[in-house]
């Protein structure tokens, strides 16, 4: 299966590689204006005139009424205004927040560092402890390792997040006192923001404190984040480890007499990883989601909690950025995982 | 089909059995997927005779009775065995209520979304083509935007409560149903078995249900029972956002929101409904992971 190249449908050289990158690369752009299109329409779709909202509880008079619906274009065809709202997306204008009435992109690329390091932090915990667990739990099979990480990884997989940054907080931060409730670093550390990552930034600055602190804050969301994953990659890991160990050419190597320890790192590992790949693609979007809930909990000042904000104050235009903005930042990390799942697997891009 | 056919080869040496006693052989053997059985129907029974077994109605409040503790600490009583809310209603009672919410839930969202996706996921895997691109840019549209945000965007214009929020789920979580199927497919049409049935003539509908989709059943029996699971999560999210079932229904998730100030005072409000979530969708995933090894014929042999 894995010595099997298609014979015929193989350009030669590195052509077909390249087409296949150019190919997925250009669906890119109808998933785009996709996106567009719903963020701009599902905000169209609330109940209630904008500019009213836009008043809020004031009330406004018929003819200042109407010369904001001028103003923001709103009294042209919808088409019209879907035109002049993906003009203004394409020079990165996505409107005003109506409550701070910054510029949205400005307010999500301050914002978004904090969740990046998050979401970061909790797919390396994720990966780290997923991948060899899922191994070995496929490697020996029914043993009580094996029992013991399926238990496990289930209670993972099914763990409502919000209740167990609950307990975790309840446990290590109330009970034991071992790391802080909320936010990101002690109120007594100002450290210069130069990546936007606390972690980073508290080491090059010379605060004394500084990294201990943001480690200790960094370190039950990551979990709590890290958990959903990580128990789906353990279980993806073990399932597809033990698919490929019953083909025949793990048979084969075995017969060829080749070490247990090298038939399974180098002739299962690779295959077992391409679902594997695909299930770390699916778990961008999980990761969001679940970053908006973590961030809730820990009052993490990153986007999720500012989009629950802006859902609380109906700040229309924050909402409706962020959607995209999220949607555009998925849709970039699925287009690098399909990449690779390609390069990986040759039947893929050979595949028409 | 393949199995039956492989049967003889293999050399099984037993009497040929029934398929589904063969398959109950091995779900039966699997501990946990029997535990999960047995905690899923308890559920079931739970919510089917909630106004039996629940000591009080689900929303009877008792003004002397705020935030009891449980029966077993000091200052609780048998008569709330796990305690009281903060407006003075039986934890247990709206607990055993909660179960109704929940499965009506799971059921609903996936009932929707395997229907639609089967059906989508099928098309796009046997079609190919313009369709199947379109299918899959606007299941790459819903999955690209984070679930939960999408489900919340969709909440906040639809507004909240518990049919929006199961709509809600219902369209974030096809994407899944939609790739899983159409990956099956397109696995499954390069192997023989299609060529051969495609050789004798079999039609297009007839190669799409009764060859290939049998055989991409596995994946979707495990998706279907997970999926279960993922909708009760996803809806107790919404709940706990204040975007879900709306007090006083007795959701799990709602009651977690309601519960979250008094984490400090009354751990009982905020574990218990929690553990319910944990326990049911535990039970629902351990069902899908013996479901799973029982159908999947690669993995018997």
């Amino acid at each position: 299966m894995a010595a099997a190249t298609p014979p015929a449908a193989a350009g030669p050289g590195p052509a077909p590689l390249l087409r296949f990158i150019l190919t997925r690369a250009s669906l890119v752009i109808p998933t785009f204006i996709g996106m567009t299109l719903l963020a701009f329409f599902l905000i169209r779709l609330v109940p209630g005139d904008p500019i009213e909202t836009l008043a809020g509880e004031r009330g406004i008079d018929a003819a200042r009424h109407e010369k904001l619906l001028k103003e923001y274009g709103l009294d042209r065809p919808m088409l019209v205004q879907y035109g002049i709202y993906i003009g203004r997306v394409l020079k990165g204008d996505l409107g005003r927040s109506m409550i701070t009435h910054e510029p949205v992109v400005k307010e999500f690329v301050e914002l978004f560092p904090a969740t990046i390091e998050l979401a970061l932090c909790a797919i390396a915990f994720a990966l780290l402890v997923g991948i060899p667990a899922g191994m070995v739990a496929a490697v020996r099979r029914n043993s009580i390792f094996d029992h013991g990480v399926m238990g496990v990884s289930l209670t993972g997989y099914s763990m409502p997040i919000f209740w167990w940054g609950l307990l975790l907080i309840l446990l290590f931060s109330v009970q034991l006192g071992w790391t802080p409730v909320s936010g990101r670093i002690d109120v007594k550390y100002f450290v210069e923001p130069v990546t936007g990552f606390l972690t980073i930034d508290s080491l090059l600055s010379d605060e004394k404190g500084a990294f201990a602190s943001a480690v200790s804050h960094l370190i039950l969301p990551a979990i709590v984040l890290g958990t959903v994953p990580l128990a789906v990659i353990a279980r993806m890991t073990r399932s597809s480890m033990l698919e490929v160990l019953g083909e025949d050419y793990i048979r084969t190597a075995r017969a060829k007499g080749l070490p247990p320890r090298r038939v399974i790192a180098l002739h299962a590992f690779r295959n077992a990883l391409i679902p594997v790949v695909t299930v770390i693609g699916l778990q961008v979007g999980v990761l969001f989601t679940g970053a908006i809930l973590t961030e809730t909990i820990f009052s993490w000042p990153g986007v999720g909690k500012w989009l629950i904000e802006a859902i609380n104050r109906r700040d229309y235009p924050v909402l409706q950025g962020g959607l995209l903005l999220l949607g555009v930042v998925v849709m970039l990390v699925n287009l690098l995982v399909d990449l690779a799942y390609g390069v990986i697997n040759p039947r893929i891009r050979h595949a028409k | 089909m393949t199995a039956e056919a492989l049967a003889p080869v293999t050399g099984a040496a037993r009497a040929p059995q029934g398929p589904l006693r063969e398959f109950w052989g091995y779900f039966s053997a699997n501990r946990g997927a029997l535990a999960g059985l047995v905690i899923v129907v308890a559920v079931l029974l739970m919510a089917a005779f909630a106004d039996f077994l629940a000591p009080w109605p689900p929303d009877l409040t008792n003004n002397a009775a705020f935030l009891k503790p449980p029966a077993w600490q000091a200052g609780g009583s048998w008569a709330y065995p796990l305690g009281t809310d903060a407006i003075g209603r039986d934890m247990l009672s709206r607990l055993i209520h909660g179960a109704r919410l929940s499965l009506l839930i799971g059921m609903a969202v996936v009932a929707i979304s395997i229907a639609t996706g089967i059906v989508l996921g099928l098309v796009a895997g046997y079609v190919r083509g313009v369709t199947e691109i379109a299918i899959m840019r606007l299941m790459d549209i819903i999955l690209t935007l984070p679930s939960l945000l999408l489900a919340i965007v969709i909440v906040a214009i639809l507004g909240p409560g518990l049919m929006n929020a199961m709509l809600a789920v219902a369209i974030v979580v096809l994407p899944h149903y939609v790739r899983i199927t159409r990956a099956s497919v397109i696995a499954e049409m390069s192997r023989d078995y299609v060529t051969a049935a495609r050789a004798t003539g079999a039609g297009r509908l007839r190669l799409m249900f009764n060859e290939v989709l049998p055989n991409c059943a596995a994946p979707l029996i495990v998706q279907a029972t997970l999926g279960v699971s993922t909708a009760i999560l996803d809806a107790a999210a919404l709940g706990f956002l204040g975007l879900g079932a709306q007090p006083p229904a007795p959701e799990w998730g709602t009651m977690l929101a309601d519960a979250r100030e008094f984490v400090l005072r009354a751990w009982w409000v905020v574990t218990f409904p929690g553990l319910m979530i944990l326990v049911t969708v535990l039970a629902f995933n351990l069902l899908g992971d013996g479901l799973r090894d029982a159908l999947d014929p690669k993995l018997k042999r």
